[in-house]
């Protein structure tokens, strides 16, 4: 981290589980000696993910590695299991109501379903001028004109604002969530698959727009997506997670030309591209797992061309590979794959103990 | 494969409703399409709908204007008159001033204004019932749904203790207990129906509270009582529409069987229940419009009340909506 | 040359609704060879969907298919009774959606289903059906089908479950198959799965497919020919290098841009400007026209699909190699 400024936003070893508890019935039967227990998510496992202002971070990974769950205990929606959330270097829990209040509207979502995310009985202004007009940023009289000026940065008509939202279209209704998160005056967006429902030609003018906004308003980002196309052309930094936890982070540059962990290789060798043409596709084996059981040491490891028994047994910890680059893989530890990593590996690493 | 009719409806994306998908022209098209314009246009696709919406509209106008409509007023003693008792349809009064259009009853009173009168009672009990069971119901359901845990329980294993006793049960108790009246039976019938509106609201607002708009209202930092009246009761509003309509014909009927049976009401003010039930006794021995006009008027009431209910069920299902 | 599996001629699907005629297919043509990948490109409200149902007579009122041939080895599909439909779907034509469950009934098991698929186009008995259901599971690259075959659809995840809907369509060895979007709902790793499956299967049985999506980059790996549709109607009709490589129409070209692996990371990616139009109102001439860099005064007429360097465009102003020259300028 450069300079005295703490990050904007900062999550210290993070977790959120989701615990179905047993019913009355499982509960009898336990007592007879069923061995039934609760079931228990762990949806995001000790993440730690510091985001300074100015950047745009992608939070990249397939179903069930938790980013959304991140994503929310990032705007607070969900409060963590384990683990602390850090606005601007205060903790949010330890704040005062009306602190909370206002870290609270400096952190917004984008969501991702744009049919869903805007309520179907109210009326655009309403949408978008309910909030500044109850926290008192913006007068009632003033309401309209506000909306109008935030309709019209984000691209949309202005007269438009009496309309239902089922009366747009799909890319306008995503326009319309972008100005209500403006509207409370953010500092922090963070965009739950925000583009992932939308036709690519849409989709180019929504993402354009978020660089728009980033420039003018100085907003940081934190993009949730599975598209890593989106992901590489949006981003200044990637986080990859697999299974609730996080398995690489590096700048977008150095993460697509040189992936490091064996998960993220796999993802950039498998996307579809438009320039690789009749090609073999040549899968890696097997399901993801489901997050209720997840493989014991290392999540990734039944998948991995590259396990070593050691992966069964130990989870390997995100450590620092090179500057600003973080991967989670015992094959970091010492030199034996068939691609050498791409920097050598820290000084104070063991000597990894295979067969 | 079987043979699977499907429509485009159901392959996403919604194919070709102009509202949905791409269409950028489609936000001028429908310049001032509330929900509440779709929702009149698509009840008036179904012509049995509207012919039950206008019946019941006719009813609802006789039962508002009876004082005027009625041809006698029934419930004044002056006006009777004894010698003009279990007279048959058609016949004229004694003192040839007007025609008992659908006969008398053995006090002599005009059935058509009997039912007239009765059918301001019977509605009027109903509806007002409805709406008191409904804004209790709601308000419950909705605390149940959004608090979740305690307080969902709570009221749910209520409303589920409650709804296992038949109505007529709970009903016949609670006027043993307070005596008759129009106020007493209002109370036994809210006492009723509470708890289907409070499930049904409890449903629809379980479903409503996992959408990305209430996910949105609360990174806004809205206020509570806000997000829970303005934001999600509006979402939770099309199944209780249908099950308050349904219910005003359940409560009608309920309350026409409780006056059958001779509770709740007091002579003075009969609905058409009693009216029934004072034709009871004619009804084998010819003199079958005591009973039978008052009954004929309330099918027609309760099956027009079905009618709109049924039809608004439809238009209102979000499965059938886009 | 051999008989096309699948020849489509001036498709024309509309739907009669109480706002107006929805053109939602409108003079669609195309072909398909056995063992050849066809790909149907476009984005919502493209029409690209309900030309995969209109294939297999499955549009139903307010729509109805109102001109065209759609010729399945030489015979009229249009011509077809519903006691002939059942012996062809499912059989000869077989559909893969894009969410497995409009496939899978969830009430019953896996064999049952397949077991009864099988059984209604070909008498064996049930021994039989099982064993060809097992080989169809393995075929897919289930993991111990046995097994599999007793579970109910609830019990598979979203990848094996479009799998499983994947080898029912393969059961009765159908001369066609259309995919519609089967892989848009999963995830990456998944997706290269399914798509590795299905090339595979092409090649080995000869069957003819259909691969509808919106992903360009999906049909780049997988497809022989293309199909680019917009409004309805067919814009570019080529080969995947062709297309790919040299697009003719501007909203060929546009979408190939605005894709962002095209584009220099941080900087505005090239968009498209406005919205695809409403089908129930069309602006007169060239659908794309109101968004389109190149149109002029001619474009208020329709264009027709002209044959230009060995593939089909409908534009009146078509993007030749020449014209690069000038854009770059």
């Amino acid at each position: 981290m450069n300079g005295a400024q703490p990050p904007l936003l900062e999550l210290r070893g993070v977790s959120k589980r989701f615990v179905k508890s047993l019913d009355a019935a499982a509960r009898i039967a336990n007592l007879f000696g069923a061995n039934a227990r609760d079931e228990v998510v762990h949806a995001v496992d000790g993440v730690d993910l510091a985001i300074r202002q100015g950047e745009v971070v992608g939070l990249v990974g397939e179903s069930g590695c938790g980013k959304s769950t991140l994503g929310r205990l990032a705007v607070g929606l969900y409060t963590p299991s384990e683990g602390r959330r850090f606005w601007r270097g205060e903790d949010v829990a330890t704040l005062a109501p009306a602190a909370r209040r206002r870290a609270q509207l400096a952190i917004q979502m984008i969501f991702q379903d744009p049919y869903a995310s805007l309520n179907p009985r109210m009326r655009v202004q309403d949408i978008v001028g309910e909030a500044p007009v109850v926290h008192g940023l913006v007068g009632k009289s003033a309401q309209r004109e506000y909306v109008a000026s935030l309709l019209e940065r984000v691209g949309l008509d202005a007269s438009l604002m009496r309309r239902f939202p089922h009366q747009f279209s799909g890319g306008q209704r995503a326009r319309i969530g972008i100005a209500r998160a403006l509207a409370v005056r953010p500092e922090f967006l963070v965009c739950d698959e925000a583009v992932a429902a939308l036709d690519v030609s849409i989709q180019a003018q929504v993402l354009n727009l978020f660089i728009r906004l980033r420039e003018e308003l100085g907003l940081t980002y934190l993009f949730i997506s599975h598209d890593l196309g989106v992901v590489q052309h949006l981003s200044d930094r990637v986080v990859i997670m697999y299974l609730g936890r996080v398995v690489e982070t590096a700048p977008t540059e150095a993460l697509y030309e040189q992936p490091n962990h064996p998960y993220t290789q796999a993802l950039l060798a498998e996307v579809p591209r438009i320039d690789a043409r009749h090609r073999r596709f040549a899968a890696i084996e097997g399901e993801i797992p489901s997050p209720l059981a997840p493989p014991p040491g290392c999540h990734f490891h039944p998948r991995c061309l590259h396990a070593m028994p050691r992966c069964k047994i130990e989870r390997p910890t995100l450590r620092e590979i090179a500057p600003g680059r973080l991967s989670a893989c015992h094959l970091n530890d010492g030199n034996d794959r068939n691609d050498p990593p791409p920097v050598a590996a820290a000084p104070d690493t063991e000597v990894a103990n295979e067969a | 494969m079987s043979d699977e009719r499907v429509t485009p409806d159901a392959a996403p994306p919604p194919h070709p409703s102009p509202w949905n998908g791409e269409g950028g022209g489609s936000a001028q098209a429908n310049a001032e399409e509330t929900p509440f314009y779709r929702i009149v246009a698509d009840f008036a696709a179904s012509r049995i709908a509207l012919v039950g919406l206008v019946i019941f509209a006719v009813i609802l106008a006789a039962a508002l204007f009876a004082p005027l409509l009625s041809p006698q007023n029934p419930y004044d003693l002056a006006q009777l008159d004894v010698m003009d008792s279990r007279l048959a349809p058609g016949a004229q009064s004694a003192d040839g001033k007007f025609t008992f259009w659908l006969g008398t009853d053995d006090q002599g009173r005009d059935m058509l204004s009997a039912i007239f009168y009765g059918l301001r009672i019977s509605i009027g009990v109903g509806v007002a019932s409805t709406l008191c069971a409904l804004a209790i119901g709601t308000t419950l359901g909705l605390l149940a749904a959004f608090f979740g845990g305690r307080v969902d329980s709570l009221i749910m294993r209520v409303a589920d203790i409650q709804l296992s006793f038949p109505a007529i049960l709970i009903a016949l108790i609670l006027l043993a207990v307070l005596g008759q009246g129009v106020d007493k039976i209002i109370v036994a019938l809210v006492a009723v129906q509470w708890a289907y509106y409070a499930r049904t609201v409890r449903g629809s607002a379980l479903v409503e509270r996992r959408k990305e708009y209430m996910d949105a209202a609360a990174c806004l930092a809205l206020p509570t009582r806000r997000i829970v009246f303005r934001h999600l009761l509006p979402n939770c509003l099309p199944p209780l529409i249908v099950v308050a309509t349904v219910q005003v014909a359940a409560a009608i009927t309920l309350e026409a069987t409780l006056s059958f049976l001779g509770l709740g009401l007091p002579i003075t003010e009969p609905s058409l229940g009693l009216l029934i039930s004072n034709g009871f006794t004619y009804l084998l021995s010819g003199k079958y419009w005591i009973s039978f006009f008052p009954g004929i008027a309330l099918l027609v009431t309760i099956v027009s009340i079905n009618l709109v209910g049924d039809q608004l069920r439809d238009v209102l299902n979000p499965r059938l909506q886009r | 040359m051999t008989e096309a599996t699948l020849r489509v001629d001036n498709l024309r699907t509309h739907f009669f609704t109480r706002h107006g005629v929805v053109k939602a297919v409108d003079g669609v043509g195309f072909e398909v060879h056995a063992g050849r990948v066809l790909g149907l490109v476009g984005e919502s409200g493209s029409g690209k969907s309900v030309t995969g149902f209109s294939i297999l007579g499955l549009v139903d009122p307010p729509g109805r298919i109102v001109a065209g041939s759609i010729l399945l080895q030489g015979r009229d599909l249009r011509t077809l009774a519903p006691a002939e439909w059942r012996t062809i779907r499912g059989n000869r034509i077989a559909m893969i959606f894009q969410d497995p469950m409009m496939t899978l009934n969830p009430v019953l098991r896996i064999d049952t289903q397949m077991i009864e698929a099988v059984r209604a186009h070909d008498p064996v008995s049930v021994q039989t059906a099982r064993a060809r259901a097992r080989d169809a599971l393995g075929r897919v690259g289930i993991p111990s089908p046995d097994e599999r075959l007793a579970a109910y659809p609830h019990q598979f995840s979203g990848g094996m479950r479009q799998r499983v809907a994947i080898a029912i369509a393969l059961l009765n060895k159908p001369d066609l198959i259309i995919a519609d979007e089967p892989t848009t709902a999963l995830d990456v790793t998944i997706q290269a799965q399914i798509l590795a499956e299905a090339q595979k299967l092409c090649r080995e049985s000869g069957t003819a497919l259909i691969w509808i999506t919106h992903d360009l980059a999906v049909i780049a790996g997988l497809a022989d020919e293309v199909c680019v549709m917009y409004a309805g109607r067919i814009v570019e009709r080529g080969t995947v290098d062709e297309v790919l490589d040299a697009p003719m129409h501007p909203y060929t070209r546009g979408l190939l841009e605005s894709v962002p692996s095209r584009n220099r990371r941080g900087v505005p990616l090239a968009q498209i400007p406005g919205m695809t139009p409403s089908l129930v109102n069309l602006p007169p001439g060239c659908a794309f026209r109101e968004r389109c860099s190149r149109a002029t005064e001619t474009c208020l007429t329709d264009p027709p699909l002209y044959f230009l360097d060995g593939r089909h465009v409908r534009c009146f102003h078509p993007i030749h190699v020449e014209d690069e020259a000038e854009a770059s300028k």
